[in-house]
This record gives C-alpha cells, structure tokens and sequence, in this order.
C-alpha cells in the first residue's frame, strides 16, 4: 500500500477542504469544524490519537486475557482460538469499515443488518448450489447493496432526510421485504464458495483475507485520494466543503453505496459460513449497532470527519479479544453485554476528555 | 402551534379510517380501548421528545422498560404489601437512568447515540445477570391496576396518560421549554444568552427516563411479566416523534405533535391489522411512511438539515 | 412557514393510501418462495387438505413424519420409570465401542445456541446440574453462541482445540450448523440435542417426540372440549422456526379435518402485550371465542386475561408447562391443557456423553417421552415456590440446589 503514491491534490483545495495529510498518521483534518457548546471542538491532535489508543487497549487486553486464561488453567493464545478470533471478527469487521465510511463522511448506515440478510439470501439464491453461478450471484450482491446504498444516500441528500431515520426507514423496508419472502433459510451455496468461509493459510482465514483487503481498499480510498480527503472534508464541516467547491451530495452517497457494498460482501461472506442464505442472520448478529460501536471504539468521531479505518480494525479486533476471553472463561452472555456498554461508553469518553484537555493546554 | 397541525390532519384521517372500518371505536369503550392501548407509547415518545429536541437521541428506553417491569415482578414477589415501594423504587430508577445517561452526554462528552447505546446494553445485560436469565417473582393485583383496571368507566392508563400529558404540555410551556427549545436550535447561542445547556439536557434525559418508568408500569401492568416487553420500543419512540414532524437535531417540534405522532404510528397499524396487512407488509409501511414524513417535512426546509450531529 | 405544513398530510395520507391499496391485493404470502435448502419441502403437500381459514400447509410439514409422531405418543418408552430423560422411545441401539476410552477423567464440552428464553435457562442449569452428579466429568467446557449462528459456527471449531472427549450440540439453526457439526464429527463423539442437523454423523441425536406431537396434542383437545362450528384462534410466535411450523401444521391438520371455525392465525412474537391485544381484538370482533391454540404457553396467560378483562369465560385453552399457566389454571379451574417439549432433555446429552465413552450403546435417535400436563395431573407439576416463567418439566426436583439455582425458594 505504501507504493500507491498519493494523487495530485490542488493544494488549495486540500487546505480549504480541510483534508488530511497525505502521510501515514491516522490524523484528523485541522479544518474547522462546527460545534455545540458544551462539547468539545475538533482540537488539533498531534500527540496521541485514539488510533494508537485502541490497539493500546488492544494489547493490553491480550495481555490481560491472557493472563485471566492462564490462572483459570487454559492456554489462551493457542490456533484454535487465534483462528477463532478472526472469524469471528471477519463480518463485523468488513462491515464496520464501509460504516466508518459514512460515519467519517458525517452521516451513519442502520440498514446494514437487514442489508446482510438480504444479501446472504441473494447470493445463495442466485448460486442454488451451482459452481457456475458463483459469479453471477456475487455480481447480483454487489448490484443489490450498491442499489440501497443509492438509496439511502439520495434520501439523505435530495429528501434531506436525517441518515437516521432515512436508513431506519430503509432498514424497516428491506426488513418486510425479507420477512414476507423468506420465513427460513433459503437457496444453497456450492462447496467450492463455502471455502471463503472455512478455508484458512496457517493460522490466517481467508474471510480475514477478504477483511483486510476491504480495509486496505478504505484505507487507500480515504489516504491516497481526492475523494478520500473530500470525505474527511464533508464530514468536517459541509458548509466549508460545499464553498470549497466539493460537491457533497455525491460524496455522501458515495460512502453510502460502498457501505452498503461492505454489507453485501459481509452477507456473502455469511452466506458462505453458513453454506444458506439466512433471513436473520444480520439482525442475529447485530450488525447494525454493534458496527457503529466498533467504529466509534476506534476514535472515529460519530460526527464525522475525524478517524480513520485503522482505528476502526483495531475496534472490531478489540471486541472479538474480549469475545474470545470471555468465551474462555465462559462469563455469562448477561455480563458481556454490560462490559461491552460500559467499554463503549469509556472509550468515547476518554477520548473526549483528551480532546478537552488538549484545547485546554 | 402551527407545525402541529399537520400530524393532526394525519391522525383524525387514521382515526376517520379506523371508525369507518370499525364501528365499535365510535363508541367510548372502544375508543377509551384504543387510547388504553396507545398509552405506553405516547408516553415513551413525550419523554423521548424532550430528548430529541434538545438535539439529543435516547436509545436506551426501550432496555428500561424490561428493567422496570422485570425488577418489579421480583422485587414484589407477589406481596401486595410491596407494590407502593416498588413503584417508588422504579421511578427512581427510571430518574437515576436518565441522570446518568445525562451526565455522561453532557460532561463527558460523549454523543448522546454512543451513551445511550452503551446504557441499552449495560441495562439488559444488568437485569438479567440480577435475576439469572429470565424472569422471577410476580406483579401484585394492585400494580397490575395501573395498566389493567379502570377508575370508574375510564382506564387507569388513560388517566395517567392525560395527566403526563398535561404535564408535558405545562413544561414546555414554562420557561424550562424554552431553555429546551433554544438549546435544541443553537447551544451556544443559549449558552451565550444564558441558559445552563448541560443543566437542561439533562433534565431531558431524566425526563426521558421517567417516561420510561411510567410506560414500564403500564405494560407490566396490562400483560404481565415478560422478558422482551420493551422491545424495540426505542425505535417506535423515536418513530413516533419524528413522524409528529420534531426534527431530529433538535429545536424544532411540539410535544402535542409527538404524542400525535405516537397515536399515529398505534391508529396505523391498528388499520393495517383490520384490513389484514399485519406481519412482515408492516414494517415496510412503516418504514416508507417515515421516511415520506420526514421528507415531507424537509421539504419546506432548503436550508437547515443536512443535520449531521 | 405556513407552506411547510400544507405538504407534509398529503404526502403521509397519499403513502398509506398506496400501501393499503398496494396491500390489500395480497392477503396471504406466497408459500414456498425459494427455500430449496430444507430437505423436507413439499413432501407432504398431497395429504393435507387446504383449509379455509388455515392457510396453507406449511412447507416443512411431512407426512411420515407427522404420522410417526402421533403413532410414538402411544407407544411405552423404555428406561427407568421414574427417569424419563433417560427413557427412549422405539430405541435402535447403534454400538459405540469406536469411542470408548479408559475409565478415568472425562471433559465434555458444549456449544450452545443461546440462553435467551426462559425455557433455555432452565434446560442450561439442568444440564450443569447434571454434570455436577458426575464425578468423572472433571472438566466441563460451554459457550453460549448468543443466538447468532456464525458465532455458533466458530464456537464448534474453537471447542476442536480443547481437548474435548466429546462434544454435545444445541443448534441455533438446523441447516447452517450442518457443515460446522460434520467437521467436528471427524474429530470427537457428537451429540445433538433439541434442534437437529442435516447430517447423521452424530452419534446420537436427542429429542422428545417433536413439534408434531405438540401441535396435535393442543388441537386434540380443542377438537373434544370446543362444540362444532365453534370458533377457535389459533396463536403462533413467528414463522419460519422449524420446531415452531412443525407445532402449528400438525394443529391445521387436526383443525382442517375437524368442524371447528379457525377464525384466525396470528403471530405474537412471543409479546404478552401484543397477544393480549390480539385476543381483545378477536374477543370484540367476534363477539366470543370458543378456544384458543397456541404454538408455545410463554404468552398463555396473556390470553387468558384478555378473556377476563372482556368479562367473558375463559374458553379452552391451549398453553404449556410453565408455572403462571398452571397456577392460573388451578386457580380460576380453567378448561386446559399443556403439551410440553420437556427441559428434561437438557439432561440426557451428559448421560449419552458418557455412555458413549464407556462404550456403551445408545440410541441412534433418542427419543425421549413428550407427556402432557392435564387436569387429572395438574397438581403434580404446579409448584408454587418456582418463578412464573419456570417449566415444570425439567426432571429437575430432586437434583442437589434445587429449588434455588432454578430460582425458587
């Protein structure tokens, strides 16, 4: 990724525009940025970034886990459970990527379960079990999700509807649509695509694979080019976007077709895993909320225009280690959701007070 | 008010739709019926809407409710005795709930979506660690009354209801809604003129809260003890807000036009259910109606909602 | 700011009156859309009539397997007597001799699908209970899948890594488990239980009789206790469950070959609040209910009080073994009854765990006895100690922490 030179940026536009540096730093844009009082403005982050945070936390968890496993008697870090955390994270985790999209882009995606059920029913639908038909189904995916991400994205710009309750709506539609179509799984997908879900090289999957090709892909996307840094700029504040001459409607929708993408990739990945598309799988695995909490657990602000996709990697990665440590510790599933919200919550918060503190200093 | 107009318009058209198909709510027991069952709602999406117009979301409602109603069946256990503390008990957590969620979003800086997703997850995960899983214990008669029994030929809830209305409206009438409302439109602004920004917000939440107890008390009340009753029901407030015509990011929307909006959201789907769309069809017309009123409502609005907080 | 509001009611009235219009052309969902994954679809479709009010039959019924249930209710299972989750039905013992392992310490493991629902709870705390009478069990490895097959799925493939003697599944979802549980079937001793899969690589597959069983059992009563032409709704949770949609095809049966009025089929979520206005809707519709089928008694009670707060009887009624129905029933002499899918069956999968790595046979399909909770019987199994929402027939009353761990007292 580091061969990809950055393309040729106006620098006036980058400055007015308030886009990143184009080096390696997850930063945040130094634009201004519109704010509440009472809350804290976009401070100028040099130091320390929540990027760094949250595989700080990262470690430390390892560790921590690690530790826990050991005096209960277990052996933490072993394949199974190294393999085990990457699959586990695999789906949330190419979703919350296309999440961190919007959400840097100032908007936010709620369809995304739904979208991954339909998606995972789409695939194996079209495959019905076909190697011949791999291809087809994965193109029919891609087509349906970029479909709602359209959607989505052109309620918010031209309807001017609140992305919460646009992709709400959308969310509430596609849920009728699955409900009143499907009341089970569906379709069938050949052995040879159920490869994506099962196969691994090492220690590595291939669904970590596809995982981190996403992620490079965003990263690059955000990094490496105009379009990238229009979206830190919308995001950062639309107005200044807008007078900077980014058209912001397009960049908005942008992000929101390639975050439906993600979800249509996650649901073919589920599709695979589960060799059937399943009406529930993306409610049962709560894409929606669960993808936004990865995204804002890795220092993306949920008001855009402040993150990166490393730190959102280092958020779905973060909660599949605790997963995983209390899977081996076998804490009740009661107690997981509390440490969840309370982890969530800290996290946002620490990250808020250091923005303060810097502004103070 | 002018922008509650609308919502009215639509809800005497669900309520002249539901009487034509319907003739038995034209009578007061069939239409003190309908109230009665909207009641809950109403209430969740008064409280919700003190929320969302000081530009604020509270998803964590939906998580109280089960709280409320799973911590009273154990904390009763039956023993009428105890039915008036636990009441007592449940309001205060309710505010408690609300302060939190408050304090958090004001002085810790987190966004409102973030606080509130966390406590969802922290309550539910709370309640049933509390109990072992599932429910225990049993409401008494005398705090199944509340979403149950009738005073004279008028339910409990319909009373109640009416009163947290009357409540609703005299609030904002009085200076605290304004505070509200200017915070909502432009905080610093407020902040400048004087007004405690954080001090209002949270006083939205604990509202917000409280209107979760009382709905809680009036759904354990009607059906009894259940592990999902709150269900979703974040969602459905905010629905029914934003379908009242309240703008999300708050400073804009009548409280009327919010509880409109939950009679609304309740009278609809009362339709759908006899005309026989019920199950999965739904969903989607509840989701294409919010975003038709919202888009309706944006419409008019060229300049201010590309509202991305 | 007066043009803002003109818009708005048009384009709402405008949105319903499409959907309802759009609606009302199409009352009833198309039956088998797709679903080419479950092996049983359309088997049974030739033998059962369509019924007027009943919809159609559903796509997992099959016909064998309907009449195999209904025949087993009347056969005797074998086992101790006193032991019914150690009874089989029709047992066709399969050797296990390939998994015998020395006496001494045994770990066994479980991936469980979920423990969000009152009836998991009490099946969950039985099985540990169990395990606590065993000695040899030394080490007892479970992760709960949450509910979410892909997590289920990663679960089976961590417990590989464990060390485990044998392995006891409890499925989230029939078909997409499958190729997670052939895979482990090449590594230890499965056994499955409540749910199944599409393989028959486990040892032995545990279940009470089944959902067909269940349905019929309601429908039964319904037909001998309600008068003919009498009017009879039936209550479902959600569609699409497997062990649910075998519940409610085996009642449209039993109900399309009866003279009773199915005035309607309505999904409940399994919602209390929302049953009860269901049944208040149906009571003021209808003027009186004569009976009521449900496919689960989580939301019996509900029902019932629909029928008190209308100030009408309670007619017949369908529930299930857990205690507020029972005690409801005891209390206001309800004309009732309760199949049940017994939490007992969270027991036996430790027993055949262990059977099988003694080498001892078990049954290739352990079908454990699916009694049913009557007025003659009632008193045996209401317990007035236990939470409301506990099944009474957990097999669990005189394991050591009972009541307690099951929340009574």
């Amino acid at each position: 990724m580091s061969g990809h030179g950055p393309p040729p940026v106006p620098t006036g536009e980058r400055r007015a525009d308030g886009g990143p540096p184009p080096g390696r730093r997850a930063g945040r844009p130094d634009g201004p940025r519109r704010t509440r009082a009472g809350r804290p403005a976009a401070g100028v982050l040099k130091e320390i970034d929540p990027t760094k945070a949250v595989y700080v936390a990262l470690a430390a968890t390892l560790l921590g886990g690690w530790l826990l496993v050991a005096i209960d008697g277990g052996d933490f870090l072993t394949t199974e459970t190294i393999v085990g955390i990457q699959q586990r994270s695999a789906a949330l985790g190419i979703v919350a990527v296309g999440q961190t999209l919007a959400i840097l882009a100032g908007s936010l995606d709620l369809s995304v379960a739904y979208l991954i059920s339909l998606s995972s029913l789409v695939a194996a639908e079209v495959m019905a079990g076909r190697d011949g038909a791999i291809l087809p189904a994965v193109g029919a995916v891609l087509a349906v999700s970029a479909l709602v991400g359209l959607v989505n994205g052109t309620l918010i710009t031209r309807l001017r509807v609140h992305a919460f309750i646009a992709t709400l709506g959308t969310a509430l539609i596609l849920r009728g649509v699955i409900d009143h179509f499907y009341d089970g799984p569906a379709g069938s997908v050949p052995v040879s695509f159920q490869s994506l879900g099962y196969d691994r090289i090492g220690p590595v999957p291939v669904a970590a694979l596809l995982w981190a090709a996403v992620a490079v892909a965003a990263w690059v996307l955000l990094r490496r080019t105009r379009t990238g840094h229009r979206i830190y700029a919308v995001g950062g504040d639309p107005e200044v976007a807008r007078l900077s001459g980014v058209r912001t409607g397009r960049v908005v929708v942008l992000t929101h077709v390639l975050c439906s993408v993600c979800a249509g990739i996650a649901g073919l990945l589920l599709a695979a895993r589960l060799g059937a598309g399943a009406p529930t799988v993306g409610t049962d695995g709560g894409y929606d909320l669960e993808s936004i909490a990865a995204v804002v657990l890795g220092g993306t602000a949920l008001a855009g225009g402040r993150g990166g996709v490393a730190g959102t990697v280092g958020g779905v990665l973060l909660l599949a280690v605790l997963d995983s440590v209390f899977n081996q510790l076998e804490v009740n599933s009661f107690f997981k959701d509390v440490v969840r919200g309370v982890v969530i919550v800290a996290a946002v918060a620490v990250y808020a007070l250091r923005g303060r503190k810097r502004r103070a200093a | 008010m002018k922008r509650t107009i609308p919502i009215l318009v639509v809800l005497a058209a669900l309520l002249a739709a539901m009487a034509v198909v319907n003739p038995f709510f034209l009578e007061p027991a069939g239409f003190l019926a309908f109230v009665k069952r909207a009641a809950p709602l109403v209430i969740l999406a008064a409280g919700q809407y003190f929320v969302i117009v000081s530009g604020e979301f509270d998803l964590s409602v939906g998580s109280l409710v089960t709280v409320e109603v799973v911590v009273a069946a154990r904390l009763i256990d039956g023993q009428e005795s105890a039915t008036w503390w636990v009441l007592l008990l449940l309001v205060a957590i309710g505010a408690l709930v609300g302060l939190v969620n408050g304090l958090v979003t004001t002085l810790l800086s987190v966004p409102s979506f973030i606080t509130t997703l966390g406590m969802l997850l922290i309550l539910s995960g709370a309640v049933f660690l509390w109990t072992g899983g599932a429910p225990r214990g049993a409401l008494s008669q005398a705090f199944r009354v509340f979403g149950r029994g009738d005073l004279g030929p008028v339910p409990w809830s319909v009373v109640i209801l009416v009163v947290v209305a009357a409540a609703a409206v005299l609030l904002m009438r009085a200076d605290f809604g304004k505070r509200l409302m200017a915070t909502g439109d432009n905080d610093r602004a407020a902040a400048l003129s004087g007004v405690r920004v954080a001090r209002t917000r949270i006083l939205a939440f604990v509202l917000s809260g409280l209107a979760a107890a009382v709905a809680g008390i009036l759904l354990g009340g009607f059906a009894g003890v259940s592990a999902q009753v709150g269900q979703g029901l974040e969602f459905s407030a905010i629905t029914a807000v934003v379908l009242g015509g309240v703008v999300l990011g708050g400073g804009r929307g009548s409280v009327v036009a919010a509880m409109a909006g939950a009679f609304s959201l309740e009278a609809l789907f009362a339709l759908l259910n006899l005309y026989g769309i019920s199950g999965p069809l739904e969903y989607t017309v509840q989701g294409v109606i919010i975003i038709a009123a919202v888009a309706a409502g944006a419409a008019q609005f060229p300049s201010r909602l590309r509202a991305s907080t | 700011m007066s043009r803002r509001q003109s818009l708005s009611p048009l384009v709402v009235t405008a949105a319903v009156s499409v959907l309802l219009a759009a609606g009302c052309t199409s009352d009833r969902p198309p039956g088998a859309t797709g679903a080419t994954t479950s092996a049983s679809a359309s088997a049974g479709s030739g033998a059962a009539t369509e019924g007027a009010n009943t919809g159609e039959q559903s796509k997992f019924f099959v016909q064998a397997d309907f009449d195999a249930q209904l025949a087993m209710r009347g056969k005797e299972a074998q086992g101790p007597a006193d032991r019914p989750w150690e009874q089989a039905i029709d047992p066709k013992m399969v050797s296990t001799a390939d998994y015998k392992k020395k006496a001494g310490d045994r770990h066994l493991c479980f991936s469980n699908a979920a423990v969000n629902n009152p009836w998991r709870q009490v099946g969950w705390k039985s099985m540990q209970a169990e395990v606590a009478l065993h000695k040899e069990i030394t080490k007892f490895t479970a992760l709960d899948a949450e509910g979410k097959d892909d997590k289920q799925i990663s679960d089976i493939a961590e417990l590989q890594g464990q060390g485990c003697d044998a392995l006891i599944v409890s499925p989230n979802t029939t078909a997409t488990l499958t190729p997670a549980v052939q895979a482990a079937c090449e590594k230890v001793p499965v056994i499955v239980f409540d749910r199944g899969v599409q393989t028959d690589c486990p040892v032995t597959f545990i279940n009470p009789i089944g959902g067909y069983a269940f349905g019929a059992d309601g429908a039964e009563f319904l037909v001998e206790k309600v008068p003919a032409g009498g009017k009879v709704l039936a209550l479902r949770i959600l569609p699409g469950v497997d062990v649910l949609e075998t519940r409610w095809s085996a009642a449209k049966v039993i109900f399309d070959q009866s003279k009773l009025d199915v005035v309607g089929v309505e999904f409940t979520d399994g919602d209390a609040a929302k049953t009860k206005s269901i049944v208040s809707d149906y009571i003021q519709r209808h003027g009186k209910i004569d009976g009521v089928w449900m496919d689960a008694g989580a939301t019996a009670v509900a029902a019932v009080e629909a029928f008190e707060d209308a100030g009408q009887p309670v007619p017949a009624i369908v529930g299930e073994d857990q205690q507020d129905f029972l005690q409801k029933w005891k209390q206001e002499g309800l004309t009732a009854i309760a199949p049940t899918y017994p939490t007992y069956q969270w027991r036996t999968p430790i027993i055949a765990a262990l059977k099988i790595l003694n080498g001892e046979e078990v049954p290739e399909t352990w079908k454990l006895p699916q009694p049913k909770i009557t007025a003659e019987n009632l008193d045996k199994y209401l317990q007035p100690n236990m939470p409301p929402l506990h099944y009474a027939m957990c097999g669990c009353e005189t394991m050591p922490g009972f009541p307690a761990n099951w929340g009574g007292k």
